[in-house]
Order: structure tokens, then C-alpha cells, then sequence
């Protein structure tokens, strides 16, 4: 049974009758991104208010790969079990090249984390979750069809100017967040602009409706007999619902190709029966742009609005939902007088780098899918050709790479050689099985220090975790030590690590964290 | 020594991502002089006569059209 659409109801907000008392937050947008900025703000205790021209979830299924790290993000926020429940697990990606398997992936080839690496889920569903969650939250006040038709900045916030089915109406704001997506209308206001490559390729992207038994893996191919001389992806979704996207090039007519007509002939080769209903489709572009900084002054971007990249990495949404756990902690700090507005600047750096590295993998991928005549297909095909010849070939075929957390550059961050890799300043730590419970779930969204085999110092004037050294533990934070002290900033970023501390090099390093110093 | 033919680059997407950008803007000409002459440089770092052979052998025979 498909997704039943049901309109949130439109409240007359009390700003039309008389000015609102000036609000901490506004965010504009309640997609995903806008939804989960507003939860994790309440996390740390903030109001703010959500205002969304529209009065539906995502029309289509649009965003469907939530990676393992944006299940932990959505799990902090309260809704990462509800998505795991409905969402397809997969973790294997196949690769074909025509009708024979090229290259194959395990994006969680380790067991011992609460989450899996990939879960396919509707946007319409997370989002339907994240309302529902935002709705019980009693931080987060929620106005539909409430369209923003101008954004200014003051002396010292910003004012929202906004057009409602009852009336127009302002309000003033200390901090606004631009989460309106890839077309952002805050962001045509400010006269901000996208720097960044436009590609000259076409896709078609079909959310169909059919029984079928394929398997939970995200499947790609290059030139399938299916469709000629092109690219194809499948992935399984909820309710009987496959996602198909198919290389149309550039030379089509992308109006003539979305109409269903044109379609469903193409998805029948695919699928290889008529057999299933057309419930979505789109045509899109590729691009691989961002703004130059995602903060100006008290209006900051975040997710879409800041930066777009080609699909096929799932580096969208979930680059999204790390701008908001890069975002909530600091801005929370800042609007509780906690913290200096100078942090909201460690946002910019750290995101635009993030960002930067999904551009860099989304461009090649989208290279590699669509070469320019002439040595970039040259070689495309050389690698393709190779790859049921020679092993070393096979993992250069690029349908892809699919979302990873980045490491932020934390340089000067206190380290200790020989402990693991990917636990070192500026990574994610990695889950581990703690009893009953998991590490991340213990850590949630507080500067915590984990002290591993060994009690934390004395008179430490932070937040404690100690742990038993498990195997898991051992393998992700000890590596040959057998001790250690992780400082672990509120968004579960590894911030420093030492064998042995005192109590005030650890304070000092989580005070210069606050000031936004590191 | 016999040809590596397992994965033996770090991080192939760079290494790949540095070969297509040194044919930027080169006409279809220059692109393959500018193969000619890396082919020319890295048969030379090899070195060894036999590696070389089984190189040649194996890109023959992987350009031969899959059969079925």
C-alpha cells in the first residue's frame, strides 16, 4: 500500500493579529533537513519555529539512502528506530558491466553497531516521522502554508517576512536557517550564488510499484542490453516500491522523456514485464555546486540550499543531516549565551569541507557515468574492459561512492600514534556494543569524555563515560594502547584522544572547543 | 617479479582522477602522444622485460570482445 498523503492543517499563526515576541530560532523549510535542525535544537533545549510554504511530506520518494551515520544522527533525534523498522537494510552494492557482475561492495563488513550501513526509506516517510516527533516535542512550534517572501538582516538577527492564506505577517529572529532546499528561495533573496560544475547529462528517475523478489542491494549497470549504451540503477524501497533511474544523456528532450508514455516502455525493458505501476518521476540534471560560505551573519544554510551534488553517492540528504549535527550543538551554545557566535564559523569551515569532499566524489562518479568524448571515455571504457580481467581494475569502475562521514581537519588536536585510525581527531567514534546499550546511544549529544581502561582524572569538570575495554572497544579506540581518554564533542566528533591527561589539559582543550578556538 | 594485477593503488579515484585531468583540453592528437609517451616512462620504471610482456598480453586480450 503506497504512502497516503494526509495535509497538515494550516493555524493561523498569532503574528497576524498582533507582532510575535522575537524568536531565538526560524528555521525555513521543513523538509528533512529543517525537521531535524528544529529537533536537535530542542535536544539542547532551544525553541524554535518551523515555517513550510507547503502542507504536505515530500511529494515522491525523492531521498532514499540514509546512511549508517545519518541513522545515528536520526536515532539522537528520535526517530532513527521508526526508520530502521520501515526502511529496507542493505549494505552490498553490485556492479554490472552489460550482463556480467564488474565490481561488488560491503559498506559494513564489521558487526557491533546499533545501525546498519544503509537503510532505503521514502523522504516522504522520514519526513512524515520527524513532523510527528517535532509535533511532540513542545520546543518546536510548526506552521504550514506559511511561504517566507523576504529575508533581511538587523543590527543584531533577522526579520522573516511571510505571506500566509490569512495574511501577511514578520517576524524577528535571532538567528533564521535556510534549510529550503536546492532552489532555495532565501538564497535567490540574499543574491547568493552556486559556484560549482553543471553537468551535461540528463537522468530519469522512476519510483514504480510491482511484486518482485530482487534482493535487498543496490544494483548499477554500465551499458546493459536493457538500455543501450547507458547507465541503470535499482534499489528496493518500501512497500513493493523500486527505485529506477536510467541515463537518458544529453541530446534528449527532457520533457518528452517524463512523460509516462516515454516511460513505462523503458521501465518495461528494464523490469522485463508491464506488470507495475508508475507512482513517481522526474527528470534531473547533475550538478556539483555550493555556496561559497553556508553562514552570512544570522542567516545560515544548511542542507540543500548550501550545496547540491550529483546523485548516485547518496551524499545529498545525508551531507544534509551532518550540516545538522555540525549545526544544533554550536548554534544551541551561541542562543543560550553558552558560547561566542565566533563557533558558528567552525560550522562553515568544517561543512564547506565536508562539502568539498562530496563534490569531489559525486564529480568523478559523475565522470566516470558519463565521460567526455576523448580520453575520459577512453579510459572509462579501458577500466570497464579490464575489469572482468583484472582484480585491480574492478574497484576503479565508478558507479559511486556511496556516503561516508568525512574526518574534519582538526589540526593540532591532541593524538596519540598507535591508537586506530578511524577513531582519530575529527572522526565520527565509532558505535560499539556496551552491554545492553551502544556507545553512541551512552555518549548522545553532550561534550563527554570516554575513559577507556582506566577511571577518568579527578575533579574533571565534564561529562563522564567510562568503559570496559571490550574487543570491540579495543579494535575502534585502543589499537596497541591499553588505555585511553577520548574527548567527544556533542556531535559524537572525536575532538582529542590521550594515553594518560590531567584533568585541566582536558578542560582546557573542551574550553577552547567553546570559544571556538578548535 | 610477475604483473601486479591485484589492487596495488591507495586511493585509485585520485590516481584515476589525475590520468583524465592531465588530458584536459588536449585534442584527440595530443591525448594519445600524451599516452604514447606515459606508456613510454612508466614500461621504463618497470623495467622488467617479462612484466612487461605479461602487460601487453593482458591488455591484448582484454580488448578482445567478451565472448557470450
Amino acid at each position: 500500500m503506497p504512502y497516503d498523503y494526509k495535509p497538515f492543517p494550516f493555524v493561523a499563526p498569532p503574528g497576524l493579529t498582533a507582532p510575535e515576541p522575537r524568536h531565538a530560532v526560524v528555521i525555513v523549510g521543513a523538509g528533512p533537513i529543517g525537521l531535524a535542525a528544529a529537533l536537535e535544537l530542542a535536544n539542547h533545549g532551544v525553541r524554535s519555529v518551523v515555517l513550510d510554504d507547503n502542507n504536505v511530506v515530500s511529494v515522491g520518494s525523492r531521498a532514499i539512502c540514509w546512511s549508517k551515520r545519518s541513522l545515528e544522527i536520526l536515532d539522537r533525534i528520535g526517530v532513527g528506530a521508526a526508520c530502521v523498522a520501515k526502511g529496507v537494510i542493505w549494505k552490498v552494492g553490485r556492479t554490472y558491466h552489460r550482463d556480467r557482475e564488474v565490481f561488488n561492495f560491503d559498506l559494513l563488513p564489521e558487526p557491533g553497531h546499533k545501525m546498519p550501513a544503509f537503510v532505503n526509506l521514502q523522504q516522504y516517510y522520514v519526513e512524515d516521522y520527524l513532523v510527528a516527533e517535532a509535533q511532540a516535542s513542545g520546543l518546536i512550534d510548526l506552521r504550514f502554508k506559511n511561504r517566507v517572501t523576504g529575508v533581511s538582516q538587523t543590527a543584531d538577527g533577522a526579520r522573516v517576512e511571510i505571506e500566509t492564506p490569512e495574511g501577511f505577517y514578520t517576524l524577528e529572529a535571532g538567528y533564521v536557517l535556510a534549510c529550503d532546499g536546492a532552489k532555495s528561495p532565501i538564497r535567490a533573496m540574499m543574491g547568493l550564488e552556486f559556484q560549482g560544475v553543471l553537468f551535461e547529462e540528463r537522468f530519469l528517475i522512476a519510483d514504480i510499484e510491482m511484486e518482485a523478489d530482487f534482493p535487498s542491494e543496490r544494483r548499477f549497470w554500465f551499458e546493459p542490453e536493457f538500455h543501450q549504451g547507458q547507465s541503470a540503477l535499482l534499489h528496493k524501497q518500501p512497500d513493493n516500491i523500486y527505485r529506477i533511474d536510467l541515463q537518458l544523456g544529453w541530446g534528449t528532450d527532457p520533457a518528452e522523456e517524463n512523460k509516462p508514455e516515454r516511460i513505462i516502455p523503458r521501465i518495461e525493458k528494464v523490469v522485463g514485464h508491464g506488470n507495475f505501476k508508475l507512482d513517481w518521476h522526474s527528470i534531473y540534471t547533475f550538478q556539483c555546486r555550493r555556496l561559497e560560505s553556508f553562514v552570512h551573519d544570522r542567516v545560515i544554510f544548511v542542507g540543500d540550499s548550501a550545496h547540491v551534488v550529483s546523485p548516485f553517492g547518496a551524499r545529498g540528504g545525508n551531507g544534509g543531516l551532518q550540516d545538522v549535527d555540525a549545526l544544533g550543538w554550536r548554534l544551541a551554545a551561541v542562543v543560550t549565551g553558552e558560547a561566542p557566535g565566533a563557533i558558528l564559523q567552525r560550522y562553515d569551515l568544517e561543512r564547506t569541507h565536508g562539502s568539498d569532499e562530496n563534490i569531489l566524489n559525486s564529480s568523478r562518479s559523475t565522470r566516470f557515468m558519463s565521460p567526455a568524448e576523448g580520453a575520459e571515455r577512453w579510459f572509462r571504457d579501458a577500466t570497464l574492459a579490464l575489469a572482468s580481467h583484472a582484480e585491480f581494475a574492478r574497484p576503479m569502475v565508478n558507479s559511486g561512492r556511496l556516503s561516508v562521514p568525512c574526518v574534519y581537519p582538526l589540526s593540532g588536536a591532541p593524538d596519540v600514534a598507535g591508537m586506530p585510525s578511524a577513531s582519530r581527531p575529527g572522526a565520527v567514534a565509532p558505535d560499539a556494543p556496551l552491554g545492553g546499550d551502544w556507545l553512541l546511544s551512552v555518549l548522545g549529544g553532550e561534550m563527554t569524555l570516554l575513559a577507556i581502561g582506566q577511571p577518568a582524572p579527578a575533579r574533571l569538570a565534564l561529562r563522564v563515560v567510562e568503559v570496559e575495554v571490550t574487543p570491540e572497544v579495543k579494535a575502534r579506540y585502543l589499537g596497541d594502547r591499553d588505555r585511553a581518554l577520548y574527548l567527544i564533542r556533542p556531535d559524537q566528533i572525536v575532538a582529542a584522544r590521550w594515553e594518560r591527561a590531567e584533568a585541566g589539559a582536558i578542560t582546557a582543550h573542551a574550553a577552547a572547543i567553546w570559544e571556538g578556538r578548535a | 617479479m610477475s604483473l601486479v594485477t591485484r589492487r596495488n593503488l591507495n586511493d585509485q579515484d585520485a590516481a584515476y582522477a589525475a590520468l583524465i585531468g592531465a588530458h584536459k583540453g588536449l585534442s584527440e592528437a595530443e591525448s594519445i602522444a600524451l599516452n604514447a609517451r606515459l606508456i613510454l616512462i612508466l614500461m621504463n620504471h618497470i623495467g622488467d622485460p617479462a612484466v612487461i610482456g605479461e602487460a601487453l598480453a593482458l591488455a591484448t586480450a582484454s580488448g578482445a570482445r567478451p565472448a557470450g
